[in-house]
């Protein structure tokens, strides 16, 4: 059977033909980008809507007068209506969830360097790999045309709760042809998905390099096998939640309606559904999808921790299990985004002591990136800065996940602002970060060229400051009793004295938002123009930088690597340089 | 490669090899059913939480109706065995016998279509729809359709599957392994109806 693996390896030419090569290409390096790109492109849509979101909730009835023009409807004269407001509110957490968090660190860094990590020439089906990407493709497509069909885009939340999104346009604009194509599209996400998870699982316990043990695997490649695990696992799910939606839409089923709604004045006639019933399915899914987002992040971060400290990480088997512990634990904790849905109490005690668990493996993670920071000789580069940003918000927006999991403290903070300051910064920019960190980092393997590490550094800075005045105020605003997915709060009297605390807000959003623009200048110009980089500018361990920047097509020109000791052997006395490859067999690190 | 495969002194994961000893398709099925798994749960979770939910939930399955569907459980269960003998007759190379029992296979998935088509027809004649019944709670319809619907695409889909393995493995396209993944994804389907068929239809006979 072992020849079976091979025979991937064998039949592997590089194509010929611009299509083949880098439209409808199964080259995972090839795919890996296409994915980069496209989350890139998710990720400015979606900042755009955070900035029309930030500005209307600082200065509600600003006149933007391209709003206007675009969507007559929904902005009319350029004054956004609150339908309009909830639609770009919808979009955002869609489309930075799926098509952003989800993406990049796994369709993106994962597609490009499982294989190459773990010594492969492709992913074990090249062309599944394809497929999931023009599925991906497809499903952004079809989300992004629900702001251009009548009535807009959906207004009923990343989360879809019916009954809103379950009645089609009776129920608010949007929620006709806009939300049938949001189900459509994730539902499309779901089987792209699940065919990426199917293929990363069986890439990494079937191909792995002669002498490469699991626990010789680089953390980054254990964040992806263990997210794919957690990927496979909870999007059918949602795929199934998504079709039983789709028919409460269109067949007049009433899985999630419940009996005697009367909804802009007219009783609905559906009796015997439960909404809570899409909430269990939702958050089975939703709340793995969160590791989903983060693992990684984690992955990337104690690699390159590790590289620019020039210390092996700290507790490197606890560092695997932890991640093989959060992805565990993930799948009985979702009852505690339904404290209070009208689930029993004791119920919520249990999704408590559960989710206070997570907290365990979390913890040693952190102290191992702190073990592994000890004592180090520490590179600032800007992947460094990021990954250190990384451990940061982790913590800062962990913690007060320690307040939300008590159900008696989340009767007062759900859905505040408490909750959204919260989410941002662990799941939101905490795995951002792990995406900049690792761009910052592979940006050279990927392309051949270094990103700008001054311009680098400046985008960190402003992005660090900016991210925690966005984020750390919204506590308070919570805590003040401010409600989430509201288009306007000026006007209520108690939330008055928060006013300028929200601009405040606003204003560092615009900030951070614009200091992207550096981002994206210095990632368009270094493609072109940056320092033509080394095999091993980092001197790191791991088999990536072993093959040329950009490596060739099969990766390693037919000669496979043997890998011989664990991936983070830095500053091992006696060794010649600080660094030891994991395919050096001589234990001074001569690869000759 | 291969020696390394046959050296027992290297632990089976220790890279270069595959650990299962099985190729990436097979593994790849196993995943593949693995989360179908979990999409089929979701659906049963479903019912089962409806089911709970509505009071007085309908029990119209007439003796014969269940006789129906026994008929059509015993064509799926037997198909599972014609299978079995493809994927024996696969092994041993045997590819005009293994081909004949895979066609077996998809003449008792055909049966298992045709029945169930059949009793679709009428319990719609009988004014069962998605949305409403002569008995009550009009989720007993949706929850009907939808679970016995997404097995009998899985069925469909099955179906296709086979003819596309039967003449590629009949013509050497295809190797025993292939056969065996095909079979892999069919008894999964049929394993499916052994959950559908006490949940949906024995708990649902009329007292």
């Amino acid at each position: 059977m072992a020849e079976e693996v091979q025979t991937h390896a064998a039949h592997h030419e590089a194509p010929s033909g611009w299509v083949r090569k880098y439209v409808f290409s199964t080259d995972h390096k090839v795919i890996g980008i296409q994915y980069y790109m496209l989350a890139l492109f998710s990720v400015l849509v979606g900042v755009g809507l955070s900035v029309l979101i930030r500005l209307n909730l600082a200065w509600p009835g600003t006149e933007i007068s391209i709003l206007g023009t675009l969507f007559p409807e929904g902005a009319p004269g350029g004054i956004m209506t609150p339908e309009f407001y909830l639609a770009m509110l919808t979009m955002h957490g869609t489309i930075m969830v799926f098509f952003v968090l989800t993406t990049a660190p796994q369709g993106g860094f994962g597609n490009y360097f499982l294989p190459i990590q773990i010594g492969a020439d492709d992913m074990a089906f090249p062309i599944l790999n394809m497929l999931s990407f023009w599925v991906t493709f497809l499903a952004l497509a079809v989300i992004m045309a629900a702001f251009f069909v009548e009535g807009g885009a959906p207004i009923s939340g990343w989360t879809a709760y019916p009954p809103l999104s379950a009645l089609g346009e009776i129920a608010g604009p949007g929620l006709g042809t806009g939300q049938s194509l949001w189900v459509v599209s994730i539902a499309l996400f779901c089987v792209a998905s699940l065919l990426g998870a199917l293929n990363f699982i069986t890439t990494t316990i079937d191909m792995r390099a002669k002498g490469l043990t699991m626990m010789r695997l680089p953390l980054t490649v254990w964040g992806w096998f263990v997210t794919a695990i957690l990927g496979l696992l909870a999007f059918g799910v949602l795929l199934s939640a998504g079709v039983l939606l789709l028919l409460d839409r269109w067949a007049g089923t009433s899985f999630f309606i419940p009996g005697g709604l009367v909804v802009s004045d007219q009783a609905i006639d559906h009796t015997g559904g439960s909404p809570l019933l899409w909430q269990h399915l939702f958050w089975f899914f939703g709340h793995p999808e969160v590791y989903i987002a983060i693992l990684p992040g984690m992955g990337a971060v104690s690699h390159i921790l590790a590289t620019f400290a020039r210390k092996p990480v700290f507790g490197y088997n606890a560092m695997a299990f932890a991640i093989i512990a959060i992805g565990a634990v993930s799948f009985i904790v979702w009852g505690h985004h339904m404290f209070l849905s009208g689930m029993s109490p004791y119920t919520a005690i249990v999704f408590s002591l559960t989710t206070t668990a997570v907290a365990v493996p979390s913890a040693i993670k952190t102290f191992n990136w702190l073990g592994t920071l000890w004592g180090g000789r520490i590179q600032l580069t800007t992947a460094m800065l990021y990954a250190l940003g990384f451990v940061s918000l982790f913590v800062s927006g962990g913690v007060t996940g320690l307040f939300l999991n008590q159900p008696a403290v989340d009767v007062y903070l759900h859905d505040t602002y408490f909750v959204v300051g919260h989410f941002h910064m662990i799941m939101g920019v905490a795995a951002i970060f792990g995406i900049f960190a690792a761009t910052y980092y592979w940006f050279s393997k990927m392309f051949g060229r270094h990103l700008n590490e001054f311009w680098g550094k400046v985008h960190f800075w402003i992005t660090f400051v900016g991210v925690y005045c966005i984020f750390m105020p919204m506590h308070n605003l919570g805590i003040g009793g401010q409600p989430r997915r509201y288009a306007e709060l000026t006007a209520f009297d108690f939330l008055q004295p928060l006013v300028s605390l929200q601009q405040f807000i606003s204003i560092a959003a615009f900030i951070t938002a614009a200091a992207q623009i550096i981002f994206v200048a210095n990632f368009v110009y270094s493609l072109f123009k940056g320092r033509v980089a080394e095999m091993n500018p980092w001197r790191a361990t791991t088999i990536e930088w072993e093959v040329p920047s950009p490596p060739p097509h099969d990766n390693f020109g037919g000669k496979f690597p043997v890998v011989y000791r664990g991936p983070y052997e830095y500053s091992v006395p006696g060794a010649e340089e600080d660094f030891v490859p994991q395919t050096a067999p001589d234990a001074r690190g001569s690869t000759g | 490669m291969a020696q390394q495969a046959h050296d027992a002194s290297v632990s089976d994961w220790a890279g270069g090899r595959s650990p299962f000893a099985v190729g990436s398709k097979k593994l790849g099925m196993w995943l593949f059913i693995l989360s179908d798994t979990l999409t089929f749960t979701a659906l049963l979770v479903a019912y089962t939480y409806v089911r709970v939910a509505n009071e007085g939930w309908p029990r119209p399955f007439e003796p014969s109706s269940i006789a129906l569907a026994s008929v059509m459980t015993f064509c799926l269960l037997s198909s599972s065995l014609t299978m079995v003998l493809a994927v024996a007759a696969a092994h041993r190379g045997d590819r005009a016998t293994a081909a004949k029992w895979i066609w077996a296979t998809i003449a008792g998935g055909l049966a298992f279509i045709v029945l169930h088509g059949y009793e679709w027809m009428q319990l719609i004649e009988h004014g069962v729809t998605p949305f409403g019944n002569p008995w009550g709670v009009p989720l007993f319809g949706a929850t009907f359709f939808t679970l016995t619907g997404l097995h009998m695409t899985h069925v469909t889909a099955g179906v296709i599957y086979l003819a596309i393995v039967a003449q590629g493995f009949r013509g050497g396209r295809f190797d025993s392994e292939d056969v065996e993944v095909s079979g892999l994804y069919w008894h999964f389907v049929d394993l499916v109806w052994m959950f559908i068929f006490p949940l949906v239809y024995l708990l649902s006979n009329v007292i």
